[in-house]
């Protein structure tokens, strides 16, 4: 009787159970504050870069810029999530250490010319990222250690081997066509990692379409005794979850270091796993598994980075950003605890009841 | 009957290594001698009763030095090379290392450093407070500290030297550039370092007195926590909201780099014969050579370079000399894009 | 009080919302005495044991226990101790990493300075009377399971108790091991002390008991000296019906006619899990309906598992349709044509959160691959297909299946399996926590599906279920099976006869 009451088309309560709900009306809020404020936030300026090739400036441009490599994250962590229950606090350590890669790769030991091919640096470091993602799959999937307790070690101990692997030094790139990545493809006046987080969030559509990675790492995520018997192995489930994040590491890994055409070990991608998480939390998806979203999990990203910007233009300092996302933390938390729910849903139902009397 | 194995393991293992340290030293007596008799003053048969120098009996000399993370910049991996590099068995010492961006972390290790009874305690320190107690033990087990490239809150009593970069010389330096650069309005974005920090604390002293005497607008003034990233979303803020700005002063060469790509996005000309002047500071090779390129306008040093200056401190002391002069402050110089040259950037580049 | 006993229970009462587990149950325990307490889950056993060890306040009755003049009053686990009242649980509740001695000791001291020597010395004592063979400063985890359970009983001992209570402590100890428990229980019983033994082993209740009660559906059954009561009549007792009302039930059965009616589909040959089964040997023939028996942890779950590859198979081979088959995990099996329904719906059958299309579809897409997914219309059409086959009550395809009742949720189940066009389907308790009508429901599609020519192994608890679908029984009692019914013989006495054993 319930769900029948629950799936009347009634338009409110549908949205208040879609899952792209809470971003959604987290950037509305953001957008509504920021037009208040100064509407010029929203201007869109075409202009040139320093070479010379077209460029969009602007607010939203910035937003989609720097929102993108949580984003691209955010696709692999909310497999992760999904498939484990829980996350993996490593990423932002291992995108040092796919950044060091391609660095090592591309300039190690050199002047700054570039020694190979960015395709093969990149590749190289798509490998090194993916055995990095399996060694903490193994420990969640094969060893059963907790994803968060897994990922510790790499949390700890990435930062050093990222700098072990250039010899503590700090290649920088000279080659221009190196900072297309981070930058501007010249002649294309969006920002690059937009379009990488784009082709990224359309190969995972394709991949959940043409396979059944999506139903398996749901089915796993609730309830794995049950997947197993129906043929599915939750040990690799879990696995390819981790090897799938490694993959975005890597891609991450590219931008941030073509943003700078260098690295700074110890502050690369630094808390970028919080932004993650953050991210999968704000895309209404559950941080203890189950079914997933990924489409809102990337608004939820780029939600994060429309809240930094803001912040950023407020002239709130930059160590303090922390404590403001601490706060959609807190609301986001407390907003889907099972307690608060049942609260909205008692209030729904009355003033149903309401309408209905009336 | 597990606890009894365990403890029977300890101790035995804990006999096999003072065994193996007793004849590791003795090994050492006889390779050492002979190298550090020129070095040490003292070589003193005499001196056995005397516990305070019985390291310069020829045994190695025991320094505990904690460092900031060789990570977090070049120069700090510049320093800690350095050190490296100085402090080795056939200098004379026997060198631990230690290294974190945190406090708390810092001391525990100084604790441990002075349980494991060194005769020098080499300091970095993350924070300027909360050393109180460290040094109490430390004069307490006869221990020497040297602070080197950070200062603390502490009396000089305390510590033996302070080798320090002033971090207020160098940016007055910088500021005093900048005010002969002679501009027709001076509106500054200001990057700065990890707030609290000595090298952010004595840097925005100086630029923000400066700016105070001489009236110059600092357009705003956000901490980028030495990060690249950071300080090219700052600048980018800066450049949406459309906000006029001809100066970039950051605080460490990271991230001036960081808000050069972000002129760069927005094409903005800097450097040499551009509109906005770029000022670093650490003298980093390669930002040396964007200042020589003309990309930059100013360098600031702070200079790595140690290890040299806390050598001869400790020889001072095992000589038993006093050491007079406590602060010991490093030269350290400003590069213009227009007088560089490559001499400087071999020199000087870290 | 009675003169000799220890232990009384008086009317003792117990509701949860909505489950009256206890009513007016009484117990009595004498000296020197081992009593069974026997009942299928759900009769009230634990409860009455959590009642007297404090964790469960009653909410009506009496407690009175030897040496005291006036009621007992337990209001916590600590109160039963104190009052000599020890636990000894199936799961070892003690410390692996710590010593023997300190697990006997530890939680006792009221913060004075432990005395180690005398402490290990003391443990060593009384260790070497009950005979157990151990040392007090070996760590416990090195022992094996049965030792650790004896230690645990010495560590009650030396509590002075004057009541033990054993729960399920045999479940995971082989026969040796089971001897030497034994042994340490009658050392115990001839001290004196009171035991309370909870198992669902009959061959042990035989063998060392002296006394039984018997509870059913929260009420007191009755107790009954062992050698009054046979298996038979103990069997009877404990699933409610007497032997006089048990008139045979002739099995509708419908008969598949095909010409490969005689053959074998699936033959096992000394097919062994790690869940503790013994080897046995299975065949079924093509439209074929049989089902294992026996009581709740006979064993007859763990072997369908052990078919299907759910559990970790030792040893054995199977043949399907004559050809050897190699079954490591469940995919093997649903490869060979085989589906299984497993025991219990929420924690391996329903994935909650997915929908009722997802959870239809779900075996037939691990079936048809990884990079073959079913298209959206496709899922839909066969959902729609088989909520309307079985009738399933929901919403919509779309409703997330936890907010089925219990029925339909096994309904959605049943036709994951079914979509699978399975030769072999197992259906273990497909009927247990759901209505009497959705029982009925797929009790006749299972003959139906059979007719049709499906070879079907169904497992029921309650046996009459069994006798109206089954054409054959195999009959399990302590993890092996110890017989096989058909024709004539499939009758509630002859069932119960043989699940009892014995000499009955």
């Amino acid at each position: 009787m319930a769900e029948k009451k629950l799936n009347s088309p009634g338009g409110i309560s549908r949205l208040f159970r879609m899952q792209m709900f809470i971003p959604i009306v987290a950037l509305i809020i953001l957008a509504v504050f920021n037009l208040i404020l100064d509407p010029g936030f929203f201007s869109i300026t075409m202009g040139t870069n320093s070479a010379g090739d077209p460029v969009l400036s602007g607010y939203l441009i910035t937003i989609l810029d720097n929102g993108s490599e949580v984003a691209i994250l955010a696709i692999g962590m909310t497999l992760v999530t999904a498939a484990c229950g829980g996350q993996d606090i490593s990423v932002g350590a291992t995108t040092a250490i796919a950044g060091s890669v391609i660095l090592r790769i591309l300039v190690g030991g050199g002047d700054g010319e570039l020694q190979a091919p960015i395709i093969v640096a990149f590749l190289v470091a798509c490998i090194v990222s993916m055995l990095f993602g399996a060694f903490n799959g193994v420990l969640v999937s094969i060893f059963n250690i907790q994803p968060m307790v897994a990922t510790l070690i790499l949390y700890t101990a990435g930062r050093s081997i990222a700098a072990w692997i250039n010899n503590n030094e700090l290649p920088i790139v000279t080659d221009p066509s190196y900072t297309y990545f981070g930058g501007f493809i010249p002649g294309i006046p969006i920002p690059t990692p937009f379009f990488i987080a784009a082709i990224c969030v359309i190969v995972i559509m394709l991949v959940l379409k043409f396979t059944n990675l999506g139903l398996y790492t749901q089915a796993v995520g609730i309830n794995a005794s049950s997947s197993r018997l129906n043929g599915i192995n939750p040990t690799f489930i879990k696995f390819l979850s981790f090897v799938i994040l490694g993959l975005c590491v890597a891609v991450v890994g590219l931008i941030k270091t073509s943003r700078i055409s260098t690295i700074n070990y110890s502050v690369i991608a630094k808390d970028i796993e919080m932004d993650a998480i953050l991210a999968v939390a704000l895309g209404g998806n559950a941080l203890s598994g189950g079914k997933f979203n990924i489409m809102s999990s990337v608004l939820g990203a780029y939600v994060i980075q429309f809240l930094t910007t803001t912040l950023y233009k407020l002239q709130v300092s930059s160590d303090a950003l922390p404590a403001y996302k601490a706060v959609v933390v807190i609301v986001l938390v407390v907003i889907s605890a099972p307690a608060v729910k049942a609260k909205f849903a008692s209030i729904g139902k009355k003033m149903r009841a309401r309408k209905e009397a009336a | 009957m597990k606890r009894k194995l365990i403890a029977a393991l300890l101790v035995s293992a804990m006999a096999v290594s003072l065994a193996a340290c007793g004849s590791s030293e003795e090994t050492k007596d006889v390779s050492t001698n002979s190298g550090s008799d020129t070095t040490t003053t003292s070589n003193g048969s005499a001196a056995d009763a005397d516990e305070g120098s019985a390291a310069a009996d020829g045994e190695l000399i025991k320094v505990g030095i904690i460092n900031n993370d060789p990570n977090e910049s070049g120069y700090r991996t510049a320093n800690d090379a350095d050190m490296k590099k100085m402090f080795t068995e056939a200098n004379g010492y026997e060198a631990s290392f230690a290294y974190s961006l945190k406090n708390d972390e810092q001391i525990a290790a100084a604790q441990k450093f002075i349980q494991d009874g060194v005769d020098y305690l080499l300091l970095s320190a993350a924070d300027t407070s909360g050393w109180d107690g460290v040094l109490q033990d430390a004069a307490d087990n006869g221990i020497g500290v040297i602070l080197f490239d950070r200062t603390i809150d502490a009396d000089e009593s305390m510590y033996l030297a302070s080798i320090v970069s002033d971090m207020r010389a160098e940016g007055d330096t910088a500021c005093n550039w900048l005010k002969d650069e002679g501009l027709d309005s001076y509106n500054i974005i200001h990057i700065q370092g990890v707030m609290g920090s000595a090298a952010q604390v004595g840097r925005t002293e100086a630029l923000n007195e400066m700016a105070k005497a001489e009236g110059w607008n600092i357009v705003t003034q956000q901490t980028a926590e030495w990060n690249a990233e950071k300080a090219q979303q700052i600048v980018q803020s800066v450049i949406d909201q459309g906000t006029e700005f001809n100066v970039i002063y950051a605080e460490n060469d990271d991230m001036a780099k960081g808000a050069v790509a972000a002129l760069d996005k927005a094409n903005i000309s800097h450097g040499k014969d551009g509109d906005v002047i770029i000022m670093g500071f650490d003298t980093n090779k390669w930002a040396l050579e964007e200042v020589k390129a003309g990309n930059w306008n100013y360098d600031g040093q702070c200079n790595p370079y140690q290890a040299s200056y806390i050598d001869e401190i400790i020889q001072k002391d095992q000589a038993g000399e006093e050491i007079t002069e406590k602060k010991i402050i490093m030269e350290e110089k400003g590069f213009d894009c227009d007088t560089i040259t490559d001499a400087d950037i071999e020199q000087y580049g870290i | 009080m009675k003169e000799n006993s220890v232990l009384e229970m008086r009317n003792i009462h117990k509701s949860f919302p909505g489950v009256r587990a206890l009513q007016g149950v009484d117990f009595t325990l004498c000296e020197g005495e081992i009593h069974a307490l026997m009942g299928e889950n759900g009769a009230g056993k634990s409860t009455l044991i959590k009642v007297l060890t404090g964790v469960y306040e009653k909410d009506e009755g009496e407690i009175y226990l030897k040496g005291l003049n006036k009621p007992a009053v337990i209001k916590s686990p600590q109160d039963a101790q104190n009052l000599g009242i020890s636990t000894v649980y199936q799961e070892i509740t003690l410390c692996p990493n710590l010593t023997v001695a300190e697990n006997m000791y530890i939680g006792r001291g009221k913060g004075q300075i432990t005395n180690w020597n005398k402490m290990n010395k003391d443990a060593d004592k009384i260790l070497q009377n009950l005979g157990i063979p151990a040392r007090a400063n070996q760590q416990l985890g090195s022992c094996s399971i049965a030792i650790q359970q004896m230690v645990a009983i010495a560590r009650a001992v030396d509590m002075d108790c004057k009541v033990l209570i054993l729960d399920e402590p045999t479940s995971s100890l082989d026969d040796s091991e089971v001897e030497k428990l034994f042994g340490l229980m009658n050392d115990l019983k001839a001290r004196g002390v009171g035991i309370i033994f909870v198992t669902h082993f009959l061959d042990q209740v035989y063998a060392v008991c002296d006394k039984i009660t018997v509870l059913r559906d929260g009420q007191l059954v009755g107790e009954y000296v062992i050698e009054d009561l046979p298996r038979v009549q103990l069997v009877a007792k404990m699933l409610g019906k007497e032997l006089d009302d048990m008139e045979d039930i002739k099995g509708e059965a419908a008969v598949y006619s095909g010409a490969d009616a005689d053959q074998n589909l699936l033959e096992a040959e000394g097919l062994q899990s790690d869940a503790g089964i013994k080897p046995f040997n299975f065949h079924i023939k093509k439209g074929e309906v049989n089902g294992f028996t026996g009581l709740l942890g006979s064993g007859r779950s763990e072997s369908v598992r052990a078919i299907f590859g759910a559990d970790h198979v030792l040893k054995g081979s199977v043949k399907v349709e004559g050809k050897t088959v190699k079954i490591h995990k469940p995919l093997d099996a649903m490869k060979a044509g085989i589906a299984y329904l497993p025991e219990d719906r929420k924690i391996d059958g329903i994935v909650g959160d997915l929908s009722v299309r997802e959870n239809i579809i779900l075996a037939a897409q691990v079936l048809k691959g990884f990079f073959h997914p079913f298209s959206k219309a496709q899922a839909n059409k066969f959902a729609d297909e088989y909520i309307k086959l079985l009738e399933i009550k929901t919403a919509s395809a779309d409703t997330p299946i936890k907010s089925l009742s219990g029925g339909n949720q096994q309904k959605c189940i049943l036709a994951r399996w079914l979509l699978t066009h399975p030769k072999y389907l197992i259906l273990d308790e497909p009927t247990r926590g759901i209505d009497i009508g959705t029982k009925i429901e797929i009790q006749k599609l299972v003959l139906k599906l059979a007719s049709e020519g499906m070879s079907v192994t169904f497992i029921s608890s309650e046996t009459d279920e069994m006798l109206r679908t089954c054409s054959r029984l195999i009959v399990m009692r302590d993890r092996r099976v110890v017989g096989e019914l058909s024709g004539q013989e499939l009758t509630q006495t002859k069932v119960m006869e043989t699940i009892a054993g014995g000499e009955a």
